[in-house]
C-alpha cells in the first residue's frame, strides 16, 4: 500500500509532537513522579515557611531541635509501618506494642534490677515477637492485616493495662535506658541521641527498600502479590519479613520513648498508631501497597509535627487549634495530590 | 524420537467440586512448538500451571528429560528451566522494566558491597536487559527505565514475554502471548517463538487464534472439558478439524496419545 | 455500651414473681449467719471479670456489735492505682466497723457488665449497701432496683449520669483543688509578675475534670477564668491576687500521659521562652512537663504544680520537682462510704451532702515544701500518711 503524501505530513507532525522537547512543568512533573517524596517535602518547606512568618519562634535552632525531639517516637514508628503498609497490608497494632516494649523495658530495670542492656534487648524481643506473631497470623493463618491488628490491638493494650496496673515508672537518671533522651549537639543544634537513632533507622531501611532484592520484593508483592508469586517470589517470606523487620522499628521506638517520658507510662503513645498511620499517608504512601518511600514517611511525621507546633507558636486558641490541624493536613494531602497530578 | 523434555502423566487438579483436569498427559519434545488449544474453561491454563509450579496437581506426575520432578511453587519450576508468561503477565507495575526481566532473579554487585551489604547491581542489570530486548527483537520497550505501569498493554506483554525468551533455558511457556498486542507486535513476537524453536527450546503456545496456531505450532494439544480430547498436527488436520475437536462436535479414537510422534487418523466420526 | 437489657442467671428470675422465694433465701441466710457468725468466705462477682472477694468482719472489732452489715463496693477497674487504693481502705473501715465487705471490679475501664452482675449479687445478698464507680450508664437500672429493694447507694469518685441515680456521691473537689494550687502561685509569686503556661487535659473534647482543675487554678490566682465551660477563654494579660501583673503564656493538651506533658512544656517554652509558672491538670502531665524544663535547663526558673496526690507524686514534691501537690483520697471517700452504710444500717441517719455542694466532699489538701502567709500546707511527710498508690 502507498503511503500518500498527505499520510506522511501527517505522521511527521505526529513525530515532531512526540518528539519535542519536554517543557519547563513536563520536567517538573516528571521529577516529581520519579521522587515520590518529592511532593509532601515541598509541602513541608511550605508549611515551615508560613509558620516562620507567623511566629520568629518557630524557625529559631532550639525550636527545631524540639521538632525532631517530638516526632522521634512516631517518626521511628512509621518506619515500621511504611513496610507494612507498603505490602499493602497495615498494622492498627504497632503503637500497643511499642508501649508494652517500652513498659517491659521499664519495669525490669526498676522493679526487677535487670540490668540496662538485657531489659533493653528483652523489651526488644518482645516487640519482635508481637509484630512476628502478627505476620503469622496474616501469612499463614491467611487472616486480612485490618481485623489481625485490630485483634492484636485490644490484646496488647490490655496486657499493658494489666502489666504496669496504670502506674508510671520513672527511672534513676543516668540509666542506660534513658541514653535515647541524651542530648547531643552538632553545631548551635542540638539533638538527642533517639533523634540519630531514628535517622540510623530511616538509613537503613531506605538503602534496603532501594537497593536490595528484599526490598524489591516487597514492593513487587504489595502492587500485586499473585503476580510476584507467579514471578517466583515467595510471598509469604517477604510478608512475615516486613512484620518483623517491623518489629525492630517498633523495639527502636520503645527504646525512645523511654529517654523522651523518663521510664514507661501506660498512657504515653496511646496515639502513635493512628499517628504513624498518619504520617506513611501524608508521606505519599498508597495504602494499596506498592508505592512509596520510606523517606516520605518521616516527612509526613514531620508535617504533622511542624502544624502542632507551629500552631501553638501562634497562639491559637486551643480549640481552634484541632479544627487548624485537621483543615491543614486535608490541605497538605491535597496539594501533595495536585503535584503529582499536574499535566504539563 | 528423541525424550521428551517435559512430560505430565495423568494430572488431575480438583477445585473443589469442580475437575480442572481429568487425568490429562501432555508430551513436549526439545525443539517443538506444542500449541495448547481448546474452549473456554477447558483447563488450558490450568494445565499450564500445573506445569510451571503457579498450581500444585492433585494428582500424576510430571517428568522433565526423563526424570520425575516436583514444582511445589513458581520457582521450582524457574528453576528447572521452566519460563512461563501468563495471561494475567505476573508483571510488578511499580517496578521498572529491568527490575521486572531479573524479579526473584536479582543481579548483585560483586565483593563486599554485593555480599554483606547485598547491594543491586543495577546498573549490570539494565545492560543485560537491554541487550537481551534488543536480541530478541522486541522494539517496541525503548527505555529500560520506564515504569512498567506506564507502559501500553502491549508493551507490558512484550516485557512478559522477554522475560521468558531470556531466561527460559529448556522450555517456554505462553498464555495468549499476543492477545493485547497489535499487529507489528504480533509479528515481533510471532518470530520470537520461531526464534526460540531455531535455539533448541520447547515451547508450549496457548492461543485462541487458529491461523497463528497452524501458523506455528509443530503438534496442537487439544483440551476439552479438562481433559485432553486429542493431538494433531497442522499437516494432518485441518483448521475446521481442530475447532470441532475442540467443541465435541468429533471425536479422536483413541483420545490423547503416549507414544511419539504425530496423533491419530484425523476425521473418525463417533457414532 | 449502654444497654438496656439486663442480663443472666442472678437476676431475671428472681426478680420475675419471686420475690416472695428470694425473702425466705435471704432469711435462711440470715439464720444461717446468726448461727456461723463469724468470717466467712463469700460469693462475689462472677469469676470473669476480675472481681475479688473478700471477708472483712470480725466479731471482736470495735464499732458496732452484733451482725456484720453487708456492703458490696464496686470499682471500674482494678488495674489503677487509684481503685486498688480504694479498695485497701474500704477494707480497713470494714474491719473497724463490723461489716462484711464484697469487692468487685470490671475488667477494664468502661465494663459495665461485670458491675450490673455485682449489683444484682449484692441485692440478692442482703447487703445493706452499695459503693460504686460507674464504668457508664449501663448500670443504672440495676442501681434503680438496688435502691427500689432498699439498698442505699453511694457513688465514689465521680457523680452517675443523672446523679440521682445514686443517694449520694463521695466525690472530690476538682475546682477545690485546683484552686489550692493556684493560691499558693500566687502567694509564692509574691507580686512578681507571672508568666503562666497552663496544660490541660484535652483541647478536642469537654471533661469536667479538665475545666474544673483549670478553672480553679486561675480562680486561685484570681484570674476570671472567663467561660465556664470552656479552657482558654480567660484574658491572656492582666493582674492577679495580690497586684502582680501575670501572662498566659499557652493553653496546650497533654492527655494526661508523660509524653504528652513533654511535648505541651517544650511546645510552650519555645513560644515563651520567660514562663514562671506552669499548671498541670495531673502528675503524669507534670512529670513530663518537668521532663522538658529539665531538658531546657530551667528547672529554677519555673514553679511546677499538679493535682493528684499519689504516694509516688509526693516524692516528686520532697524533691523539689513539683512545687505543690493537690492531693486527693480516694481511700478516703471508700472507708467515708463504708462507715456511712454501716451507720445507716445500725439506725443512724442518711448522710447528706456538703453545704453548698451536690456532693459530699471528701476533701483535698495542698502538700509542698514551703508554706506561705495566708496559705494551708502539709509537707510531703504529713502527705504521705494518707497518699494513695504506692
Amino acid at each position: 500500500m502507498t503511503i500518500s503524501t498527505d499520510d506522511s505530513a501527517a505522521s511527521a507532525t505526529v513525530e515532531e509532537f512526540l518528539n519535542r522537547p519536554p517543557s519547563a512543568a513536563q520536567r517538573v512533573h516528571s521529577a516529581l513522579h520519579r521522587q515520590p517524596a518529592l511532593s509532601p517535602a515541598i509541602v513541608l518547606v511550605l508549611a515551615a515557611v508560613a509558620f516562620s512568618i507567623l511566629s520568629s519562634r518557630f524557625y529559631q535552632l532550639t525550636n527545631l531541635s524540639l521538632l525532631f525531639q517530638q516526632v522521634a517516637v512516631v517518626g521511628t514508628l512509621a518506619a515500621g509501618q511504611t513496610l507494612i503498609i507498603l505490602t499493602a497490608g497495615i498494622d492498627l497494632s504497632i503503637g500497643a506494642v511499642m508501649v508494652l516494649s517500652s513498659l517491659v523495658m521499664a519495669k525490669l530495670v526498676n522493679d526487677q534490677s535487670v540490668p540496662g542492656v538485657p531489659a533493653l534487648l528483652i523489651g526488644a524481643m518482645i516487640a519482635v515477637l508481637a509484630q512476628g506473631a502478627n505476620g503469622f497470623l496474616v501469612t499463614r493463618v491467611k487472616l486480612p492485616p485490618f481485623i489481625v491488628t485490630l485483634g492484636m490491638l485490644s490484646i496488647f493494650t490490655a496486657i499493658s493495662l494489666i502489666y504496669a496496673q496504670g502506674q508510671t515508672v520513672l527511672l534513676q537518671p543516668g540509666a542506660f535506658l534513658l541514653w535515647t533522651g541524651d542530648t547531643v549537639s552538632i553545631g548551635s543544634l542540638h539533638l538527642t541521641y533517639g533523634v540519630l537513632l531514628m535517622l540510623g533507622l530511616y538509613a537503613v531501611f531506605g538503602y534496603a527498600l532501594r537497593f536490595t532484592a528484599w526490598g524489591r520484593h516487597l514492593y513487587a508483592v504489595g502492587d500485586d502479590a499473585e503476580a510476584a508469586r507467579l514471578a517466583g517470589i515467595s510471598v509469604n517470606r517477604v510478608l512475615l519479613s516486613a512484620y518483623v523487620v517491623a518489629g525492630l522499628a517498633v523495639a527502636v521506638a520503645a527504646w525512645i520513648l523511654v529517654g523522651r517520658v523518663g521510664g514507661g507510662d501506660p498512657n504515653s503513645g496511646l496515639n502513635a498508631n493512628l499517628e504513624s498511620i498518619t504520617a506513611v499517608v501524608i508521606g505519599g504512601t498508597s495504602l494499596f501497597g506498592g508505592r512509596g518511600t520510606v523517606f516520605g514517611s518521616l516527612i509526613g511525621a514531620l508535617i504533622v509535627q511542624v502544624f502542632d507546633n507551629g500552631l501553638a507558636l501562634a497562639g491559637l486558641d486551643p480549640n481552634y487549634q484541632v479544627l487548624a490541624v485537621g483543615v491543614l493536613v486535608i490541605a497538605a494531602v491535597s496539594v501533595d495530590q495536585w503535584i503529582r497530578s499536574v499535566k504539563a | 524420537m528423541s525424550t521428551p523434555v517435559l512430560e505430565a502423566r495423568g494430572l488431575v487438579k480438583l477445585f473443589g467440586r469442580v475437575v480442572g483436569l481429568d487425568a490429562v498427559d501432555l508430551t513436549l519434545y526439545p525443539g517443538e512448538i506444542l500449541a495448547v488449544i481448546g474452549d473456554n474453561g477447558a483447563g488450558k491454563s490450568t494445565l499450564i500451571k500445573c506445569l510451571s509450579g503457579a498450581l500444585v496437581p492433585d494428582r500424576g506426575t510430571i517428568v522433565m528429560n526423563g526424570a520425575e520432578v516436583r514444582f511445589r511453587r513458581p520457582q521450582d519450576a524457574r528453576d528447572a528451566g521452566i519460563e512461563t508468561v501468563y495471561q494475567q503477565l505476573a508483571v510488578a507495575p511499580a517496578l521498572d522494566i529491568a527490575s521486572n526481566l531479573f524479579l526473584a532473579r536479582e543481579v548483585r554487585r560483586k565483593g563486599f558491597l554485593g555480599t554483606v551489604l547485598r547491594m543491586l547491581d543495577t546498573g549490570e542489570m539494565k545492560r543485560q536487559s537491554a541487550e537481551q530486548i534488543k536480541s530478541l527483537g522486541i522494539s517496541t520497550l525503548q527505555n529500560i527505565g520506564q515504569a512498567v505501569e506506564t507502559l501500553s498493554g502491549g508493551q507490558r506483554q512484550a516485557v512478559a514475554v522477554a522475560r521468558a525468551a531470556a531466561f527460559g533455558s529448556q522450555v517456554v511457556i505462553l498464555d495468549e502471548p499476543t492477545a493485547a498486542l497489535g499487529v507489528r507486535e504480533t509479528g515481533q513476537v510471532l518470530k520470537l517463538i520461531r526464534d526460540l524453536r531455531a535455539n533448541g527450546k520447547a515451547v508450549i503456545l496457548i492461543s485462541h487464534d487458529m491461523p497463528h496456531v497452524f501458523e506455528l505450532a509443530d503438534r496442537i494439544h487439544i483440551q476439552r472439558l479438562g481433559a485432553r480430547a486429542g493431538v494433531i498436527t497442522p499437516k494432518t488436520h485441518t483448521m475446521e478439524d481442530a475447532v470441532a475437536i475442540m467443541t465435541g462436535a468429533r471425536r479422536i479414537e483413541p483420545a490423547g496419545d503416549r507414544s511419539a510422534g504425530p496423533a491419530v487418523a484425523p476425521g473418525k466420526e463417533r457414532s | 455500651m449502654d444497654s438496656s437489657t439486663r442480663r443472666t442467671a442472678a437476676g431475671r428470675p428472681r426478680r420475675q414473681g419471686g420475690r416472695a422465694a428470694a425473702t425466705a433465701v435471704i432469711a435462711l441466710c440470715a439464720a444461717a449467719a446468726l448461727a456461723a457468725c463469724s468470717s466467712s468466705s463469700s460469693s462475689s462477682g462472677p469469676a470473669a471479670g476480675g472481681s475479688t472477694a473478700s471477708a472483712a468482719s470480725s466479731p471482736s472489732s470495735s464499732g458496732s456489735s452484733g451482725q456484720p452489715v453487708g456492703i458490696s463496693l464496686i470499682l471500674k477497674t482494678l488495674s489503677n492505682p487509684y481503685f486498688v487504693t480504694m479498695e485497701k481502705d474500704a477494707q480497713a473501715a470494714a474491719a473497724r466497723d463490723n461489716v462484711h465487705l464484697t469487692v468487685a471490679a470490671g475488667s477494664s475501664d468502661g465494663d459495665t457488665q461485670t458491675q450490673i452482675t455485682a449489683i444484682d449479687n449484692a441485692i440478692a445478698r442482703g447487703d445493706k449497701g452499695i459503693l460504686i464507680t460507674t464504668n457508664g450508664n449501663a448500670v443504672n437500672a440495676a442501681l434503680n432496683q438496688a435502691k427500689q429493694d432498699g439498698l442505699f447507694v453511694i457513688a465514689l469518685d465521680t457523680a452517675p449520669t443523672p446523679p440521682s441515680v445514686a443517694d449520694i456521691t463521695y466525690a472530690t473537689d476538682n475546682t477545690e483543688a485546683g484552686r489550692l494550687d493556684g493560691e499558693y502561685a500566687a502567694a509564692a509569686l509574691g507580686g512578681k509578675p507571672a508568666v503562666i503556661a497552663m496544660l490541660d487535659l484535652f483541647n478536642n473534647q469537654v471533661v469536667s475534670v479538665d475545666i474544673d482543675r483549670d478553672h480553679g487554678f486561675l480562680e486561685g490566682m484570681g484570674i476570671n477564668p472567663g467561660n465556664p465551660n470552656e479552657n482558654g477563654q480567660e484574658a491572656k494579660t492582666g493582674t492577679y491576687k495580690g497586684g502582680g501583673k501575670y501572662t498566659i503564656a499557652c493553653h496546650q493538651p497533654t492527655t494526661g500521659a508523660v509524653d504528652g506533658g513533654r511535648t505541651a512544656m517544650e511546645n510552650c517554652l519555645s513560644a515563651n521562652p520567660n514562663i514562671n509558672v506552669v499548671y498541670a491538670i495531673n502528675e503524669p502531665a507534670a512529670e513530663g512537663a518537668y521532663e522538658a524544663i529539665k531538658a531546657a535547663g530551667k528547672q529554677n526558673q519555673i514553679k511546677l504544680f499538679a493535682i493528684d496526690g499519689s504516694c509516688a507524686g509526693l516524692k516528686l514534691v520532697a524533691s523539689g520537682e513539683f512545687t505543690a501537690d493537690a492531693v486527693q483520697y480516694p481511700g478516703k471517700m471508700a472507708a467515708l462510704g463504708v462507715d456511712a452504710i454501716a451507720k445507716l444500717a445500725r439506725g443512724g441517719s442518711k448522710p447528706s451532702v456538703t453545704a453548698g455542694k451536690s456532693f459530699y466532699d471528701t476533701g483535698t489538701a495542698l502538700v509542698a515544701l514551703k508554706s506561705y502567709p495566708g496559705v494551708t500546707v502539709e509537707s510531703p511527710a504529713q502527705g504521705a500518711s494518707a497518699c494513695w498508690g504506692s
